[in-house]
């Protein structure tokens, strides 16, 4: 919503503040201001002058050399401009001053000086300049001419401020209005608020009997076959219509609302649906069949060419106005080609109607059309305004001898909305803002933006164009409003104690973030939604579970159409966006949600997991990043009864180097290589692997109570066993049967050596294991050493390990 | 005797005097107290000696003994602490060489941002909740005040799964799982990820984070919520920093406003940061609509309260000066190294 100052000014008239003022006061009290503009900041020293005499530049064909009556004085122009006469009045730019633009309607910002100087050795002292170098345009200013210098009517005062004679020493201010401030989109229901935030007297225009003694139920006839969708239609009738330019005046408040004047009639309504925020509609009353208009839904499949010339293919949904026989506009969108005003139009309809908001939202939204009209009616207009609304069309034309309006409306309005009354309870305002207001000082706050009061029923009556008061917190709001934010004191809540707490499960995320960044990882974010191509590139079979994504009714494209259910996508292509950048050595961590569905299409919300997702490439491998995850499960004391179990389930990663990571029997994440294939369908040239950990098991297994064991006192005793081991026992296999065999006094078993090739037989590896023994109460003595090593010794050989020492 | 323990005295004094090494000197010990040494030959003769002299000999000897050790040892700690120095003064390094650093990963920006409010709000006795991302129409719309067909639900471009299902488009729905839970007071923050339908470009992303804030509690006033924010503002941007209330509208609270600090790249007088005004935006707020509180199943005339949502990246890229929404996705490290 735009509004200029001085079109506010028109209804507030002792309004004196500068722009920068006017946005501050108008924000703070809730009509946010965005920004504004002012029409003359590039224009300066621009003066009406007369050209008293024109002649031919000696050097120059298309130069001509003018002497202009600036008033003061007379000064010699030269301008190679074709339209102008001796007699004609132009704007002058004197010396020193500023155009806003170029003739070709190009803005510079800041402005183009003008300098006095010599043309083809002719003296120049200004400019006369055209209404594109004055930063407006044709569209706006309709009588300039289409080439050359602006022309200012006869009686125009030479010697005067150019830019006041052109209306532009105003200010264009742009709002930001919320949904529930309808009235707002009308410069009165601006005005309004501006005349309470400055105090001072508000004049909204007064509205006049018009009409002639006939009656318009007399030529026109309405029906609403659908009040739910059209709660009130005001109709009257104009004729003998003058269609003529508009005056000046409203020309110019069009203008600067960016609004084009056509002839008085468009400029009419378009003036009405600025000022009260009522789109109106005017009909060739000729064209109506059977002098009636009926409002109905439109019939399945009908079309309906609207007055831009387009074919509208509507549906049941979409709201009509009709006449006897046919279509003649879309409700509260647009009208038809078929009853439009032309030049010709001798009789008009006027209609100024209140529609769902909701259905012409939707409609809109549907037909794939948006009006000036619709994106009003779509908040949800008051009814009310209308009838108001359009007795003021007809009182401007009355006034502008556009026409003879016909007496009497045909209204039909079966509900008439009413006020909201709501208790007036100062004591409950106070207890919601924190402030000591007295009664008066709210009731004065009311008053102000014409609320009304009963001091009877102590009841404040909201009038009908405030749709957004119903309660005493909508009350509380209109008092902190224009008693200031700012006024209102500063305390900090009292009452019962709450402590602060980071829950279980962020805290073991922190543990997740802090040992990734001790190793390096550095923590990337990836997205929720992603291609279901993903699947095909981590060679994910068709039947996998983990193709039973969640899909997005409506995304971005095939792209983000899918919820994730796994992390490596996006880490993968994290990974690879870092490869193609040339960086080496690139350790990333995420932690996300992937979304598993219980079934789909989707009833209830689906599993949201938090994974803790490792990606690296360059230094490290497969045992860095073991080695990352242990850390992790050491800090969170998930230690002990950890196993790494050699899985080939993953298709993207390397079927010889995967692990799914359990601790006892529960599978808290996996961890690999990945698969030198789909390393390269990424472009990622180097071994890479992944590391990804199930947040929510690892948090129900993760506990932070430690106890302290004490520092042993007694002695360990170390034994080396070296062996002999089948390839197919893992190490893990061998640690598994040593901590089982070794007893309580077993304090740690270590892989110092391991071996594959020549002088090992086929099929084995020698592998070397350092054993500590410790017992807590007492010394160990040399039997319990020996009883245990025989025991591991015996489980060893068991698995067909053969012991070498 | 008297003269010949002179004179082994003067020698000894003269051979520790010249020796200059730390093996020269042991050399000289053991010349003269060792075993085989002169002193302890003069010892060794003491049988020679009349008895009734003896005692004085010996003492005589002792004392010859002990000027020697006790030079020895003087001389000893000189030459030590000589060789230190060399020693030291050979180990000389260059410190500007560059230093062996372990190579720790970074933290998000957004990260960081998050955890600098959650610290100020866990401080104020806050507990941190988190919700669902993806969410019932229900909890994102209907709970808020924003009934189908409301305009707000158009305005906030929502990604659907099906007609009961969203993708969350706010981190409010926590607010109502929250306060349908029943337990009084209320005092959370909800941090989250959300999501629009805005196409990716320097400015947007069709999915950031907020942090929601809700405080219920019998007699919180809108002086409470101003109270708390301000002081919010300070925590986050410096104690200097001024807030402004501005008034606004959300459906789901009542009165609303709009908060904006002063600019803490200009401290308020203008920069490219804040378009020169001076200010910046920051968050919405407002007391908890009363009818939001009614269907949440809390008495609105028992108890108020307020609330807040902050825009995460809006912080994090206002404070650490990024220019383009897409870094936070790309994962670059040499963009997240920054931080």
């Amino acid at each position: 919503m735009n509004t200029t100052l001085s079109w506010i000014k028109a209804y507030v008239p002792d309004l004196d503040c500068t722009a920068q003022e006017y946005t501050d006061a108008m924000t703070l009290s809730g009509t946010k201001v965005e920004g504004y503009v002012a029409a003359d900041r590039d224009l300066d020293k621009i003066v009406i002058g007369q050209i008293e005499k024109i002649e031919q530049h000696p050097d120059a064909d298309k130069l001509i050399v003018c002497q202009v009556n600036i008033g003061s004085e007379t000064i010699q122009i030269v301008t190679g401009a074709p339209n102008v006469k001796v007699g004609d009045k132009v704007p002058v730019v004197l010396d020193g001053g500023r155009v806003a633009g170029n003739h070709d309607g190009k803005m510079t910002e800041g402005g183009i000086p003008i300098k006095k100087g010599k043309l083809r050795g002719i003296e120049s002292n200004g400019m006369m300049c055209s209404i594109e170098e004055l930063g407006s345009s044709r569209d706006l200013y309709p009588e300039a001419p289409e080439y050359g210098i602006y022309l200012f009517p006869e009686d125009a005062e030479v010697g005067a401020d150019a830019i006041e004679a052109l209306g532009l020493h105003d200010v264009t201010f742009e709002y930001e209005i919320t949904s529930n401030r309808v009235d707002c989109f009308g410069v009165i229901g601006i005005a309004r608020e501006a005349a309470a935030t400055f105090g001072k007297e508000f004049h909204p225009p007064v509205v006049t009997p018009t009409g002639n003694d006939e009656q318009a139920s007399d030529y026109i006839k309405v029906t609403v076959q659908d009040p739910d969708l059209c709660p009130r239609y005001c109709a009257r009738v104009v004729k003998n219509i003058r269609i003529a330019p508009s005056p000046k005046w409203m020309q110019r408040r069009l203008a600067a609302a960016g609004i084009r004047p056509i002839n008085n009639i468009v400029d009419i309504t378009n003036y009405i649906m600025e000022e009260y925020g009522q789109p109106m509609h005017a009909y060739d009353y000729d064209q109506i069949a059977g002098r009636e208009i009926v409002v109905r839904r439109a019939k399945p499949g009908e079309t309906f060419v609207t007055l831009d010339d387009q074919e509208r293919h509507l549906d049941e949904n979409v709201l009509m106005i009709c006449d006897g026989e046919k279509s003649v506009g879309i409700a509260g969108i647009m009208g038809g080609e078929n009853s439009m005003i032309t030049d010709n139009v001798t009789t008009m309809l006027f209609e100024a109607a209140c529609f769902d908001g909701t259905n012409i939202r939707l409609s809109s939204k549907r037909i794939g059309l948006r009006t000036e009209a619709s994106a009003k009616f779509e908040k949800g207009l008051d009814p009310n305004n209308a009838e108001e609304a359009i007795n003021r069309a007809c009182q401007l034309v009355e006034e502008m001898g556009a026409g003879e309006v016909v007496g009497g409306m045909v209204d039909v309005y079966p509900v008439v909305k009413q006020p909201v009354r709501i208790p007036f309870e100062p004591e409950r305002i106070n207890a919601l803002l924190g402030t000591d207001l007295s009664e008066e000082e709210m009731l004065g706050y009311f008053r102000k933006i014409d609320l009304g009061y009963d001091p009877e029923t102590r009841e404040v009556i909201a009038p009908t164009f405030r749709q957004d008061l119903f309660r005493t917190a909508d009350l509380a709001e209109e008092v902190a409003r224009f008693y200031g934010y700012a006024n209102i004191p500063t305390t900090l809540p009292t009452g019962e104690a709450t402590t602060g707490k980071l829950p279980f499960d962020l805290r073991v995320r922190q543990i997740a973030q802090e040992i990734a960044e001790f190793c390096g990882f550095s923590q990337g974010m990836m997205y929720s939604f992603e291609s279901p191509k993903a699947f095909d590139r981590l060679l994910i079979p068709q039947d996998s579970p983990l193709r039973n994504a969640i899909r997005i009714m409506n995304p971005l494209g095939e792209d983000f159409s899918i919820m994730r259910t796994q992390s490596v996508n996006g880490m993968l292509t994290s990974l690879a966006f870092n490869y193609s950048h040339r960086n080496k050595n690139v350790r990333l961590y995420e932690l996300g949600n992937i979304y598993l569905p219980k079934e789909l299409p989707l009833r209830e919300l689906p599993d949201e997991r938090m994974q803790f997702t490792l990606g690296m490439y360059g230094e490290g491998d497969f045992f860095t990043m073991k080695g990352v995850v242990e850390e992790f499960l050491d800090k969170l004391g998930i230690s002990g009864r950890r196993s790494y179990q050699p899985e080939h389930d993953r298709p993207f990663l390397h079927p010889g180097r995967q692990a799914n990571i359990y601790y006892k029997k529960t599978r808290i994440g996996y961890l690999g290589e990945v698969h030198p294939t789909v390393a390269a369908t990424y472009g990622i040239g180097e071994k890479a692997y992944i590391a990804v950990l199930d947040m929510p098991e690892v948090t129900e297994l993760a506990t932070f109570d430690r106890k302290y064991e004490g520092i042993a006192r007694f002695p360990a005793v170390t034994r080396d066993i070296s062996m002999i081991v089948p390839k197919t026992v893992l190490a893990g296999q061998i640690e598994d049967m040593i901590i089982q065999r070794g007893g309580k006094i077993l304090e740690s078993c270590q892989l110092f050596d391991i071996y594959e090739g020549a002088q090992i037989r086929m099929g084995c590896k020698s592998m070397a294991y350092s054993i500590t023994f410790r017992a807590k109460d007492r010394t160990l003595e040399e039997a319990d050493i020996t009883a245990a090593m025989k025991k591991i010794w015996n489980g060893l050989e068991s698995m067909h390990i053969e012991i070498r020492s | 005797m008297k003269d010949k323990l002179k004179a082994i005295r003067e020698e000894a004094l003269a051979q520790i005097e010249q020796a200059g090494a730390l093996d020269k000197l042991n050399d000289v010990r053991v010349n003269f107290l060792g075993k085989k040494g002169k002193l302890t030959a003069v010892l060794k003769s003491m049988k020679e000696v009349a008895p009734e002299d003896r005692p004085a000999f010996g003492q005589l000897v002792n004392e010859t003994r002990a000027q020697i050790e006790s030079f020895l040892d003087e001389t000893k700690q000189k030459l030590e602490a000589q060789a230190l120095e060399l020693q030291l003064k050979s180990e000389v390094i260059d410190v500007t060489l560059p230093a062996k650093k372990n190579s720790v990963g970074h933290r998000h920006p957004n990260t960081i941002a998050l955890e600098e409010v959650e610290r100020i709000f866990i401080g104020m006795g806050y507990e941190v909740v988190e919700g669902p991302e993806i969410e019932y129409d229900l909890y994102n719309f209907e709970k808020l005040n924003i009934p189908a067909n409301h305009p707000a639900k158009d305005e906030q471009d929502t990604f659907y799964i099906n007609k009961e299902i969203v993708l969350r488009t706010q981190t409010s729905p926590v607010q109502a799982r929250v306060m349908e839970q029943g337990k009084l007071p209320i005092r959370m923050i909800a941090p989250g990820r959300v999501f629009r339908s805005d196409e990716v470009d320097a400015t947007h992303s069709p999915s950031f984070h907020q942090i929601e804030g809700l405080v219920i509690d019998k007699h919180i006033t809108f002086a409470d919520l101003k109270g708390t924010l301000e002081e919010f503002a300070k925590q986050l941007f410096g104690p200097d920093t001024r807030t402004k209330f501005r008034p606004h509208h959300f459906p789901f609270t009542e009165p609303s406003a709009e908060v904006d600090v002063s600019c803490f790249k200009c401290g308020g007088k203008g920069c490219r940061f804040c378009k020169g005004s001076g200010w910046i935006e920051i968050l919405g707020c407002g007391m908890v609509h009363p009818h939001v509180l009614e269907m949440c199943g809390i008495d609105p005339d028992e108890y108020t309260g307020f609330a807040f949502g902050v825009g995460l990246e809006r912080i994090a890229l206002l404070k650490y000066e990024i220019d383009d929404m897409r870094l936070l996705y790309e994962n670059d490290v040499r963009f997240l190294k920054q931080f």
